[in-house]
């Protein structure tokens, strides 16, 4: 019996793959290796001293800390961002989408001066803000406001799409059984855009941890209070701490890529719940 | 409940969606609005459920106007035509929503909304999906789950909007037989809107046929079939063959031939008259009198009824329906000379064409 070759109805898969796979490797995955192969020179005595010093773990908690924090308020403000977008109808509404995108743009060192001579306590914001007691520039608080800044566009642009594709007829279904418009929103409207909230969440998280040039201009980068890792990792590298550099940098990785993974978990969970055998 | 619809008007920019409808459903009956695609039908019935409002007239629920009250205060069930279940729900809890949403002190317990849900499913048939979700099922399932889910509420008014409209022809045919058992069950007053003119004749008690926007006949089936009053009804019910003409002593003149009208039907003038393809009799031969000369240009003999087109006088076509075997001992063929004579004229004046 002579075999027949099967042509898939979707052709190129062998080139589109190597293309992927090579991509990947060439952009992401060597570079990763060699954070691997550089902190693999050091004994693990060293290892553990580099990556476990006060001030190291200090800087963990502030950029784990702060980048979570600045992604859960980003989760809040860029869904009201989103309604607001896909629900009205306003003047300015061309502006204000294409505004949103801006911290993409803009390069992150011009956002961070920006931010820091504006809240500082003679900038304009900050000038308001110092009869309260509430310091932002130089302080953690600064790292806080840069990481929103710089996350914000993930939530919007990720939940926008979702929010618009839901019927109107379904949140008119639920009203006319006699849902308030807060039951209409917590169990209609969340859980269908919950999926693509935490995308962004992820996303924006992401982006966060690794940001560094925003934040390093309003952070003071006072140590032990104010310094964020990857701050650290280009203070040893101008040390030629290259070993050290790198030992604090792949900690940073598995924990990136811990969470990234939960997320991305749950995300999946939650998508299969409503399509089982379909 | 009865629903009373009083001088509704609405407009949406410088177009009239609705132009003062007026329209009394009395409790337990079934209502089809039935009429073109843009005619204002939807409009209605989304006014009727609080989904959008009148820029005048009243919705009157059960001798109450409900005018201003919300679609949640309305207590109307609503059907639409893509079903708006809730697609991270599974079946069972779709059907719950309704009573979980109620407010605590008049909310069921647990154990008695689940018991209700499989009481709806098994009236929809369907008890056995409770746990599926709405993307696993047929588009007939989605709309009868749908249907369980306005019905959970105890609405006392149901109105669906196109139910059938999005599944294929031979569901359709099933569903709105069973819809119309449904209503036979439960009797809660309905009001369902349609483009097909055959739902709405086979399902409904009466049905109000709408064109841009007002009123043109209500009625039962029988009757808007049987005595259209606007030639706009006697058009849009069932296939139809249209003369134009002149009457004139009892008679309608087409072309050459002269019909007699029966006593009642049409004053002096021009005239627009209708004749159903199975009103005709046939006659071989052109020496009739009171008939019209045609000619068969095309016979279909398929199914229980033979469809043959004739070409009348200057060449208009005419559709004549006849029983299969009554054709046949006819014995006429393609080319043949008849006769035709209608058994049945309807006669409006021509001025009434243009409305």
């Amino acid at each position: 019996m002579t075999s027949v070759k099967r042509y898939s109805p979707l052709p190129g898969f062998r080139l589109a793959m190597g293309y992927t796979l090579v991509y990947l490797t060439l952009i992401v995955l060597i570079p990763l290796a060699a954070v691997g192969t550089k902190t693999l020179t050091m004994g693990w005595e060293a290892f553990w001293a580099a990556v476990s010093s006060p001030r190291v773990v200090a800087s963990y908690q502030l950029s784990f800390g702060a980048s979570l924090l600045a992604a859960a308020i980003n989760v809040v403000f860029g869904l009201i961002f989103a309604w607001v977008l896909v629900r009205y109808r306003f003047p300015g509404k061309g502006l204000i989408d294409s505004l949103v995108d801006l911290p993409f743009a803009l390069p992150t060192a011009v956002a961070g001066i920006a931010l820091a001579t504006i809240y500082s306590e003679n900038g304009p914001v900050g000038k308001l803000l110092e009869p309260w007691g509430i310091e932002i520039a130089y302080t953690p608080n600064g790292v806080l406001l840069a990481l929103v800044f710089i996350g914000l566009p993930f939530v919007v642009r990720t939940v926008q799409p979702v929010l618009g594709d839901l019927e109107k007829e379904v949140e008119e279904a639920a009203a006319g059984l006699g849902a308030s418009r807060w039951q209409t929103f917590l169990r209609i409207i969340l859980p269908h855009i919950a999926p693509a909230l935490l995308t962004g969440f992820a996303m924006a998280f992401a982006r966060a941890v690794g940001e560094y040039g925003s934040v390093i201009f309003i952070a003071g980068n006072v140590p032990m209070v104010s310094e964020i890792t990857p701050l650290l990792i280009i203070t040893k590298l101008e040390q030629y701490d290259y070993a050290g550099a790198t030992a604090v940098a792949s900690v940073m990785l598995v924990f990136s890529f811990v969470l990234l993974l939960i997320i991305n978990g749950l995300q999946g969970w939650m998508q299969n719940r409503h399509a089982k055998g379909a | 409940m009865s629903i009373a619809i009083r001088n509704i008007s609405k407009q949406f920019g410088a177009f009239k969606a609705l132009d003062d409808v007026s329209i009394d459903v009395p409790s337990g009956e079934l209502v089809a609005l039935l009429g073109p695609s843009g005619c204002g039908k939807t409009t209605l019935l989304r006014i009727i459920a609080g989904l959008d409002f009148a820029d005048s007239g009243q919705i009157v629920l059960d001798g109450d106007d409900a005018s201003a009250r919300h679609v949640r205060e309305r207590h109307v069930g609503f059907v639409f035509q893509h079903y708006a279940l809730f697609r991270h729900m599974s079946i069972a809890d779709n059907v719950a929503f309704g009573l979980r949403v109620k407010p605590r002190r008049e909310r069921l317990a647990e154990a008695d909304i689940k018991r209700r849900v499989k009481r709806l499913l098994e009236l929809v048939q369907l008890d056995w999906l409770a746990d599926r979700y709405p993307s696993q099922l047929s588009g007939g399932q989605r709309q009868r789950i749908a249907l369980a889910r306005a019905l959970a509420v105890d609405p006392k008014v149901l109105l669906l909007d196109e139910p059938f409209g999005a599944l294929d022809a031979k569901v359709r045919k099933e569903l709105r037989r069973w819809l119309r058992q449904l209503h036979d069950e439960i009797h809660v007053t309905s009001v369902f809107v349609t483009h097909d003119q055959e739902e709405a004749l086979e399902v409904s008690d009466r049905v109000v046929v709408i064109n841009k926007g007002k009123v043109e006949q209500i009625g039962t089936p029988e009757s808007v079939y049987d005595h259209p009053a606007t030639p706009f009804v006697a058009n849009f019910l069932g296939s139809v063959n249209l003369f134009h003409g002149r009457v004139e002593d009892g008679h309608l003149h087409v072309g050459n031939d002269a019909l007699a009208l029966g006593a009642s039907e049409g004053s002096d003038g021009k005239a627009v008259a209708f004749v159903r393809p199975h009103e005709f009799d046939l006659v071989p031969g052109w020496d009739e009198q009171g008939a019209l000369a045609a000619r068969i240009v095309r016979v279909v003999s398929v199914g229980p009824s033979a469809q043959i087109e004739l070409a009348h006088g200057d060449g208009k076509l005419i559709e004549v329906s006849l029983g299969r075997d009554a054709f046949r001992l006819l014995g006429l063929s393609e080319g043949d000379r008849v006769s035709l004579r209608p058994r049945h004229i309807r006669v409006f004046p021509t001025d009434a064409l243009a409305a």
